[in-house]
């Protein structure tokens, strides 16, 4: 054949026979609140599947061959059939990469880590210092992190993921995340912040400004190949050369979302019903939603730049991320909230009156620690409610007659 | 069973040896061609159309790379293009030599 093929960009919009980069989340249940939970996660849902229901996903990817699958959540090591549904992937073809922030992470799981192919962790860190991570992640975070990560590095686990989501505050830390890495023979990988889940209410305190995002571009270019990026900055493309990896939103091309109540997502960034291709339980399984959902079809037909296709950068950025722009209630087919030409904070001045969507579903602990501005129960003041009938004394706590206080009339 | 780390010197690709690929490479038909994952590496490499993953598949059964370029029909004015594009899946380790491993 003589003819040159299509770059790979163009082959993947129309979508592949199975997904490549799959993203499972266990669970909703996570010991942390992250103030950025791309899934609002905190408490398990009832729903979720079961052992039996996880085994036969897993099947169901060894028989789709995909060859791999990260493993994420909630804090997935939580979920008590955690290290058995690693095993059943792993003796099935399917390799696991999973995100922890460690807490489960002793020194004895190390061991047995470091000893087995095909698993791969990656330990989230959101600052390169306790003040920055704690601030993001909540209190003790840190300390769990570096914990966990000492734990890999005696146990010879070389080359496991330091995953970072880069925020306004750690963007001036990169060097020291590469140092970190670097002391514990790691890899650095940075992410982009999205707003979603809780990240929606975060995203404008927390996405980097204008000019970190040439810093962190900047970096990128010098760095790049001692780096992982999860192919996600490509919106930063439009600053000048692009960016290794691939240079095009992936939802329900080549990346979608397992939920833990097994429903799917064209991406891990966008759970929420508009983007609900179907669930693994339905008829015809994980195979049918990713073939034949309506929805992935729609993402997979041939998408027009829409108000960015007469931008010279809509070759490299692609009009950058799609759940970045449904969730700060900007049109799909136009640029991106933090497009690098200037093009999205117009268009966020020219939506700031409609109430952008909503991330759904919640499952947030009731319970997390309150944060700077947030509104704090009101103090009330106690008192002893006085007896109806002095006469009667009262009834103690611990009085265990059925029929204390009751006075036949 | 893996490759031995690369045997051969960072240059030209020997399409005279008998080649295949290494046993922790599993395949995936695509439209575009294939996608190669390496369980070893964690690596991914993508063949860029069906002739190549034709002359990959049938690597382990010819006595040659060369020969199995011929047997998947390639004319020899492409042969320099594969002849690189199996250099690149030697060089990470989703081909190797028969006999190395």
């Amino acid at each position: 054949m003589s003819t040159a093929p299509l770059p790979l960009a163009e082959q993947f919009q129309y979508g592949l026979q199975a997904p490549i980069c799959l993203t499972w989340e266990l669970t909703y249940a996570c010991n942390l609140s992250c103030v950025h939970c791309l899934s609002s996660s905190g408490r398990r849902d009832p729903r979720e599947l079961t052992t039996a229901e996880c085994m036969a996903v897993i099947d169901e990817l060894q028989r789709m061959q995909v060859f791999y699958v990260n493993i994420g959540g909630g804090e997935p090591t939580v979920r008590p059939d955690f290290w058995a549904l690693v095993d059943y992937a792993t003796d099935h073809d399917v390799g696991v990469k999973f995100s922890t922030n460690g807490v489960k992470i002793t020194p004895e799981i190390a061991r047995r880590l470091a000893g087995r192919d095909y698993v791969d962790v990656q330990i989230s860190l959101d600052g390169a210092t306790p003040e920055v991570n704690d601030a993001v992640r909540g209190r003790g975070s840190y300390e769990i992190a570096l914990r966990a990560m000492a734990n890999l590095a005696g146990a010879g686990f070389a080359g496991f993921k330091i995953s970072v989501v880069m925020t306004r505050h750690n963007v001036g830390q990169l060097d020291a995340f590469k140092a970190i890495a670097d002391r514990f023979g790691a890899n650095l990988r940075i992410t982009r912040l999205r707003p979603s889940g809780r990240g929606a209410d975060s995203w404008d305190e927390l996405h980097p400004t204008a000019g970190q995002q040439r810093e962190l571009y900047d970096w990128l270019v010098a760095h790049g190949k001692d780096v992982l990026t999860g192919d996600s900055f490509f919106h930063l493309s439009g600053f000048g050369s692009a960016l290794p990896g691939l240079n095009l939103c992936g939802a329900g091309r080549v990346v979608c979302l397992i939920d833990p109540v097994g429903d799917v997502y064209a991406c891990p960034f966008a759970i929420h019903p508009s983007f609900l291709a179907g669930n693994v339980r339905d008829p015809g399984g994980f195979a049918r939603v990713w073939q034949h959902s309506e929805l992935f079809g729609g993402l997979r037909r041939p998408q027009t730049g829409g108000a960015c296709g007469s931008c010279s950068a809509f070759g490299s950025c692609r009009g950058g991320c799609m759940a970045a722009k449904f969730f700060t209630g900007l049109p799909l087919d136009g640029p991106d909230p933090e497009c690098v030409r200037g093009h999205g904070e117009q268009a966020l001045a020219a939506t700031a009156t409609a109430p952008a969507p909503r991330p759904s579903p919640d499952h947030s602990h009731r319970t997390a620690p309150y944060r700077a501005g947030e509104r704090r129960p009101v103090p009330l003041t106690l008192s002893v409610r006085p007896p109806e009938n002095a006469a009667q004394p009262p009834v103690t706590a611990c009085n265990p007659d059925p029929l204390a206080g009751f006075v036949p009339q | 069973m893996a490759c031995a780390a690369s045997t051969e010197p960072a240059g030209r690709f020997d399409l005279d040896a008998p080649w295949q690929l290494d046993a922790q490479v599993r395949v995936r038909p695509e439209a575009f061609g294939a996608l190669l994952y390496h369980f070893g590496t964690r690596q991914l490499s993508f063949l860029k159309s069906p002739a190549l993953l034709a002359v990959v598949r049938s690597l382990g059964a010819q006595p040659s790379a060369r020969a199995a370029c011929t047997a998947a029909g390639i004319q020899a004015e492409d042969l320099m293009r594969y002849e690189l594009a199996l250099q690149t899946l030697a060089a990470s380790r989703m081909i190797c030599k028969r006999g190395t491993a």
